[in-house]
C-alpha cells in the first residue's frame, strides 16, 4: 500500500524572545535528541557543534538602561530567494549532500553523502552548519542513551539541525497505521519545542491557518514589494526574521513587543529602521 | 653519471650539487608530506579551521595556484589560437607551471575535504546549481589537458626521443596541439570563473555576494579576467627565478616583453572592471542589505582599508601602468617589480575572496571571526612549492624546456654535458 501525503506542509517555528530566559534547555533537548557528540572542553565555540545555540544579545546600553536578550538559533531552514527552494547551503552543495523538501519545507542534510567540502557552512549566514572535526564520541556507557532513530555522524561530514525529521516520520508513520492521511499538529513537534520550561518555542505548519505558528506569524502569501526575493514575511508587527533583508527566507520567526530586539534581527543603514519598521508585508501597502 | 639523459648541448651543474639541491627541497616536501597524512588519518582536527573558518588557508591556496597557473591556458590561446609565434620560447615553462598549479591544486583539495575517499561523490552526485561542481569538471578535464600538452616535451628528453614512436608521437601531438590549447582556453574559462563563482553566488554573505550575467556573478568574469593577466605574471617570474638560479638566459627579451606587454593590457582592463565592479557593490548591493563599506574594513584588529587599496591600487593599478608603459616595461628592475606585485595582486584578491568573507560578520549580533593556521596547515600548503620547485629542477635539468637557451648561452653543440 502506497503512502501518501499530497499536501504540501511548510514547518516553521516562532520562538518567543521575551519568554525565553536562555536557559539552555533546547540545547541540551537538542543534543540529547539528535545523538550530537560533544568535546570533553567545549570552551571553544567555533569548533564545537550545537544544532541549537542560544545567543546572548544586549542592547548595548550602560547600567540602568541595560537589556538582554537570548536568542535561540537553529538551522533556519532558509527557502532561498522567492522561496523556491534554492536556500544558501543547498544551492551551492556540489554533491546533493544537502536537500529542500518540497513537501516540507526542511532542508535535510544526507550524512552519507557528504563529503565534507564545507561550502555550505560558508554560504550560510546564521553559523548553523556544523562540521565534524573529530570523531563522535561518548564517555563510557553513555552511547546505550543514544537514540535509534538519529544516525551518529562520521568525522568529516557536516550536520544540521534537522527539526527532528525523525520525529515527523515517526509521525507520519502513526498517521499511516491509523489510516489518516495527515498527521495532527501536536503529533509532530521538535524535541526544543517540547523541552522549552517558558514554552517559548512553537513548532507547526505555516501553510495551516489552524497552527498556531501561522496564527502567530500571519504570514505573508505574496513577495515583499520591497524586496520581490522576500516571501513569507510576518504580518504580525512583533514578528521579524534573522536577516530578513538577504532574501533567505527563513522558517523560524521570531518574536519581540521590544522594539531593539527585532532591529537587532537585520542590519539597517543609519535611519532606515524607522522608515522600515512598519513596514509588514504586502498588506502595508493595501 | 646522468650526462646522458641532459639535453644535447645543454650546460648542467653537476649531478652531486643537483641531489643536494633536490633532497633540501625534498626534506621540506616530505614535511609537508607527514602534515598531509596527519590530516588524513587524524582529520581536520590537525587544522586550525573551525566552524567560522570552513574555508581557510588551503582554499586561498588553492585558488591562488589556480589564478598564477592561468598563464598556462592565457599563453597557450596566444600560441595556438591567436598565432602569436615568439610564445613558443616559453609555452613549454608555461605548461610546466601550469600543470604544477594544477596538480598542487587538485592535491589541496583531496587534503581539505573531509572524508577524501567520498571525493568522487562531487561527480557522482553531481549538483548542477553548485559552482564548486563546475570546478571540479573543468579543473579535471583541464588537468587532463595540461597533461597532454605536458606529454611531448618529456617526450623529448633525449633518451626517450632516440625511441621512433615516442618521437613521432611527440611530433604529431604538437601538430594537433592548437585543438587541446583551445579545449584547454574553454574550461579554463569556466573554471576560473566558476572559483569566482563560488564567492559571488552566495547570496548570504554580503561581503561576497555580486550581481551579474545570468547564472554567473560579476566575479565569475573578474576571475578568469585576473588569472588570464596575471597568469602570464607568473610564468615571467619563475622564468626569471629560474634564470637567476641557473645564471643563464633562457628566455629572449623580445618574448618577455611581448608577453609583459599582453599581460600588462590584461590587468589594466581587468583594475578597471574589478575598480567599478567594487563601486558598485560599494554604493548598490551592500547598502540595499543594510550594510556600509566600513562595516567590512573596520571593528577588527587585521582587515582595513590597506587591502582594499593594497590590491586594488599597488597590486593592480600600479603594474598594469609599469607593464603597459614600454620604458618602464622593458627595464628589467621595474619589470620585476610589476610582476612581483602582480603575482601579489591577485593571491590578495584570492585572500580576500575566502577569507575575509568568512571574517566578517553578518548578523547583527555577531563578532568579527580571525584565524591562525596550524603549522599541519601551513607545511601542507608548503608542500606544492617545494614539489614545484623539485618538478621544475628536474624539467630543467632533462627536458629541452627553453628552446633558445642554447641560442642564447652559446654552448658548444658537440659538448657532453658534465
Amino acid at each position: 500500500m502506497k503512502q501518501e501525503n499530497n499536501k504540501a506542509h511548510k514547518f516553521g517555528m516562532v520562538i518567543d524572545l521575551d519568554k525565553c530566559t536562555g536557559c539552555g534547555s533546547c540545547m541540551v533537548s537538542c543534543m540529547s535528541e539528535n545523538n550530537v557528540p560533544f568535546k570533553e572542553d567545549e570552551s571553544n565555540k567555533k569548533d564545537s557543534i550545537t544544532w541549537m545555540r542560544v545567543y546572548k544579545i544586549t542592547n548595548g546600553k550602560s547600567f540602568p538602561d541595560t537589556e538582554i536578550v537570548y536568542l535561540p538559533r537553529p538551522c533556519q531552514h532558509c527557502g532561498g530567494k522567492g522561496d523556491h527552494g534554492h536556500s544558501p547551503c543547498v544551492s551551492v552543495c556540489p554533491a546533493t549532500a544537502t536537500d529542500y523538501g518540497y513537501d516540507t519545507g526542511i532542508v535535510s542534510q544526507i550524512y552519507t553523502r557528504c563529503f565534507g567540502c564545507r561550502y555550505c557552512m560558508g554560504a550560510c549566514p546564521y553559523h548553523a552548519r556544523y562540521f565534524n572535526w573529530w570523531d563522535p564520541k561518548w564517555p563510557e556507557g553513555m552511547e546505550n542513551y543514544l537514540s535509534p532513530n538519529v544516525s551518529p555522524r562520521m568525522r568529516g561530514v557536516v550536520e544540521k539541525c534537522s527539526f527532528c525529521y525523525h520525529r515527523y516520520q515517526a509521525a507520519r508513520d502513526k498517521a499511516y497505521v491509523d489510516g489518516r492521511d495527515d498527521i495532527e499538529e501536536q503529533e509532530y513537534q521538535t524535541a526544543c519545542t517540547t523541552a522549552c520550561p517558558a514554552g517559548a518555542i512553537v513548532f507547526g505548519d505555516l501553510n495551516n491557518p489552524a497552527h498556531a505558528v501561522h496564527q502567530i506569524v500571519k504570514p505573508d502569501p505574496h513577495p515583499d514589494p520591497r524586496n520581490k526575493h522576500i516571501v513569507g514575511k510576518s504580518r504580525n508587527p512583533n514578528v521579524f526574521r534573522l536577516l530578513e533583508r538577504l532574501g533567505t527566507n527563513p522558517k523560524v520567526y521570531y518574536l519581540s513587543e521590544r522594539e531593539w530586539v527585532r532591529k537587532a534581527g537585520d542590519n539597517y543603514l543609519e535611519g532606515e529602521w524607522d522608515e522600515i519598521k512598519n513596514h509588514h508585508g504586502s498588506s502595508s501597502h493595501d | 653519471m646522468d650526462s646522458a639523459l641532459i639535453p644535447e648541448g645543454a650546460k648542467r651543474c653537476s649531478f652531486p650539487k643537483f641531489a643536494i639541491g633536490i633532497a633540501i627541497v625534498g626534506a621540506v616536501l616530505l614535511w609537508g608530506v607527514y602534515a598531509m597524512f596527519l590530516c588524513w588519518f587524524k582529520g581536520l582536527n590537525q587544522t586550525n579551521m573551525n566552524d567560522y573558518y570552513g574555508f581557510a588557508l588551503w582554499i586561498w591556496a588553492d585558488l591562488a595556484v589556480i589564478a598564477v597557473g592561468g598563464g598556462a591556458f592565457f599563453t597557450g590561446l596566444l600560441k595556438y589560437i591567436f598565432k602569436v609565434d615568439e610564445l613558443k620560447n616559453i609555452i613549454n615553462f608555461a605548461v610546466i607551471i601550469g600543470f604544477i598549479c594544477y596538480s598542487s591544486a587538485l592535491l589541496i583539495l583531496a587534503i581539505d575535504i573531509g572524508q577524501p575517499l567520498r571525493g568522487w561523490f562531487i561527480f557522482w552526485h553531481a549538483n548542477v546549481h553548485s559552482m564548486l561542481t563546475e570546478v571540479a569538471f573543468c579543473l579535471s578535464c583541464y588537468f587532463a589537458v595540461l597533461t597532454i600538452e605536458f606529454i611531448p616535451n618529456i617526450l623529448e628528453n633525449r633518451q626517450v626521443n632516440r625511441v621512433p614512436f615516442f618521437h613521432h608521437l611527440a611530433h604529431n601531438m604538437h601538430g594537433v596541439m592548437a585543438i587541446f590549447a583551445a579545449t584547454g582556453a574553454f574550461l579554463s574559462f569556466f573554471h576560473q570563473g566558476s572559483l569566482g563563482g563560488v564567492a559571488g553566488v552566495m547570496f548570504g554573505r554580503p561581503f561576497a555576494v555580486r550581481e551579474g550575467l545570468l547564472i554567473w556573478p560579476w566575479t565569475f568574469f573578474l576571475f578568469t579576467w585576473s588569472a588570464a593577466a596575471f597568469g602570464p605574471c607568473f610564468t615571467l617570474l619563475v622564468a626569471k627565478i629560474t634564470e637567476t638560479i641557473t645564471g643563464k638566459k633562457l628566455v629572449k627579451d623580445n618574448v618577455v616583453h611581448l608577453l609583459a606587454k599582453i599581460s600588462g593590457w590584461m590587468i589594466t582592463t581587468y583594475i578597471i572592471a574589478k575598480i567599478i565592479d567594487t563601486i558598485y557593490w560599494a554604493t548598490v548591493t551592500i547598502p540595499s542589505l543594510g550594510f556600509k563599506l566600513s562595516h567590512f574594513y573596520t571593528n577588527n584588529s587585521f582587515y582595513g582599508y590597506w587591502i582594499l587599496i593594497t590590491e586594488v591600487v599597488l597590486c593592480g593599478v600600479v603594474p598594469g601602468a609599469l607593464l603597459i608603459i614600454k620604458s618602464t616595461r622593458e627595464n628589467p628592475t621595474l619589470r620585476l617589480i610589476a610582476i612581483v606585485l602582480g603575482v601579489i595582486g591577485v593571491c590578495l584578491n584570492r585572500w580576500v575572496m575566502v577569507l575575509q568573507i568568512m571574517a566578517v560578520p553578518v548578523m547583527s549580533f555577531d563578532t568579527w571571526a580571525l584565524y591562525i593556521p596550524s603549522w599541519q596547515e601551513i607545511a601542507t600548503t608548503i608542500l606544492p612549492v617545494a614539489y614545484g620547485i623539485i618538478l621544475i629542477a628536474i624539467t630543467y635539468r632533462y627536458l629541452p624546456v627553453f628552446p633558445q637557451e642554447q641560442e642564447l648561452n652559446s654552448i658548444e653543440p658537440a659538448t657532453e654535458a658534465e
